[in-house]
């Protein structure tokens, strides 16, 4: 029997370790595995590398791992939201390494990632600082800059609901993300509002398929706060 | 004493002259800000689709507090509806739609626009405190069309209309079409072309407020 369900945020991230690179599901706090992030602080594991389209906001989540001093690097590309001030203080202070991904790439170099696409050229970002020093070529008459396929160690994902194989189903905007960092990282561990028995979720409504899914915790917590 | 023989557009009349040049049937990204406020202006009668980075198309009108879902944000992160025939979809998809080309128009603001279509909007200087990007880059490069909204001139009474951008660039090239409080502009192979000036405007005044050279429709 399959199995993928574990009881406690510990056991679900049991083996993480210093060094790993994490993708953070969640676009602000809507779809953001809020207890998995907060549950990193628990392990006592640091230097980190996390991979999030925003960089926290409040004393929450990802605010509080940035805030302790466990990240070494964040890419990101929204960075500055309302209330994202423990990141701002960090790197006005040089004490975080930043690397500012146009969103769209940075969906894409997590999709490629994991459809085993090693770098893809895109026109986005051609011409701008954030293109500086990359290969750039000419296809259908215009400019493309090289980018890299960008994989994690571990995603930490939202659900709403699941079964024990890991399959999933999302709510409304708390998509985003989630889906593309479960197939992007080595060890996907999703936490899930909603846990159904195998069979009770309609196939055709499940957006992630278990395979893309290596554990997942039951934690009913309610609904986001902006 | 103020010698003007105009009045400029308000934010919301900047909105809804975009509005009234946006087709039935067309998919539209709204950036953050004036063009926002798009969405409200569009002329009865006209279904116009309205997509959102994080994954929606089919947004409808802002939700009263009492029918906040708390699920449902647009990519400015504000409380949003969705339209009957709405879906959701994960960021891939949603990069892919504006990438793809698939999108027809996106509205954006700007800090600054050159005459051969280069955008500057997403940071003010080369060292700018934790820039953000967002889709901005991804939006300006991939839809089919680029309409900018913002004022003629920045606070200080610069021109935000330029020969070439001083501040870092978003895309090169990409801009179709100025809304300003000002006037309409056209970016062409000519550089800027005059569609519209507001009541009261003369080009040469319109000229003295522009960091290029205007031109006129071609007859």
């Amino acid at each position: 029997m399959i199995d993928k369900t574990v009881e406690t945020v510990a056991g679900a991230l049991s083996g993480v370790a210093d060094g790993a690179t994490f993708l953070l599901g969640g676009f602000g706090a809507v779809g953001q595995a809020t207890h998995l992030i907060e549950g990193i602080l628990e392990t006592g594991i640091k230097d980190l590398t996390v991979v999030a389209n925003n960089a926290g906001y409040g004393q929450v989540g990802l605010a509080r791992l940035l805030k302790e001093g466990r990240i070494r690097k964040l890419i990101c590309s929204y960075p500055r939201i309302v209330g994202s001030t423990v990141f701002e203080e960090l790197y006005r202070a040089g004490r975080i390494e930043l690397e500012l991904v146009p969103q769209g790439t940075l969906a894409e170099r997590m999709r490629a990632a994991g459809a085993g696409v090693p770098a893809f050229y895109t026109p986005t970002g051609v011409g701008t600082r954030l293109a500086a020093g990359k290969e750039v070529r000419h296809f259908n008459g215009r400019d493309c800059v090289l980018e890299e396929a960008l994989s994690g160690d571990v995603a930490l994902i939202e659900a709403w609901k699941a079964d024990r194989w890991g399959n999933l189903t999302y709510r409304a905007a708390g998509r985003n993300f989630n889906p593309v960092c479960a197939m992007a990282a080595r060890m996907t561990i999703a936490q899930t509002q909603h846990l159904e028995p195998l069979g009770a979720l309609d196939p055709e409504t499940i957006v992630t398929p278990g395979i893309f899914v290596d554990r997942v915790v039951h934690i009913e917590y309610g609904s986001p706060r902006l | 004493m103020d010698t003007r023989t105009w009045t400029p557009l308000s934010r919301r009349e900047i909105a809804a002259r975009i509005a009234s040049d946006i087709p039935n049937g067309w998919y539209v990204n709204l950036g953050i800000g004036v063009p926002t406020l798009v969405a409200d202006e569009v002329p009865e009668g006209r279904e116009v689709v309205f997509h959102a980075e994080n994954g929606l198309l089919g947004i409808g009108p802002a939700p009263a507090d009492a029918d906040i879902d708390p699920w449902l944000i647009n990519a400015g992160k504000q409380y949003v509806t969705l339209h009957p025939g709405g879906s959701y979809f994960h960021h891939a998809d949603s990069f892919a739609m504006i990438r793809g080309g698939h999108l027809d128009l996106c509205v954006l603001g700007a800090y600054q626009v050159a005459e051969n279509g280069d955008i500057a909007n997403w940071a003010t200087s080369e060292n700018d405190t934790a820039p953000a990007v967002g889709g901005a880059m991804d939006l300006s490069v991939g839809t089919r069309r680029v309409w900018v909204a913002m004022n003629h001139l920045t606070r200080e009474g610069e021109p935000r209309l330029v020969r070439d951008c001083t501040y870092p660039l978003t895309a090169q090239a990409s801009v179709d079409r100025i809304y300003t409080d000002l006037a309409v502009i056209d970016v062409t192979p000519r550089g800027f072309v005059v569609a519209e000036m507001i009541a009261g405007m003369t080009l040469e005044q319109l000229q003295a407020l522009t960091g290029a050279t205007l031109h006129m429709p071609e007859a």
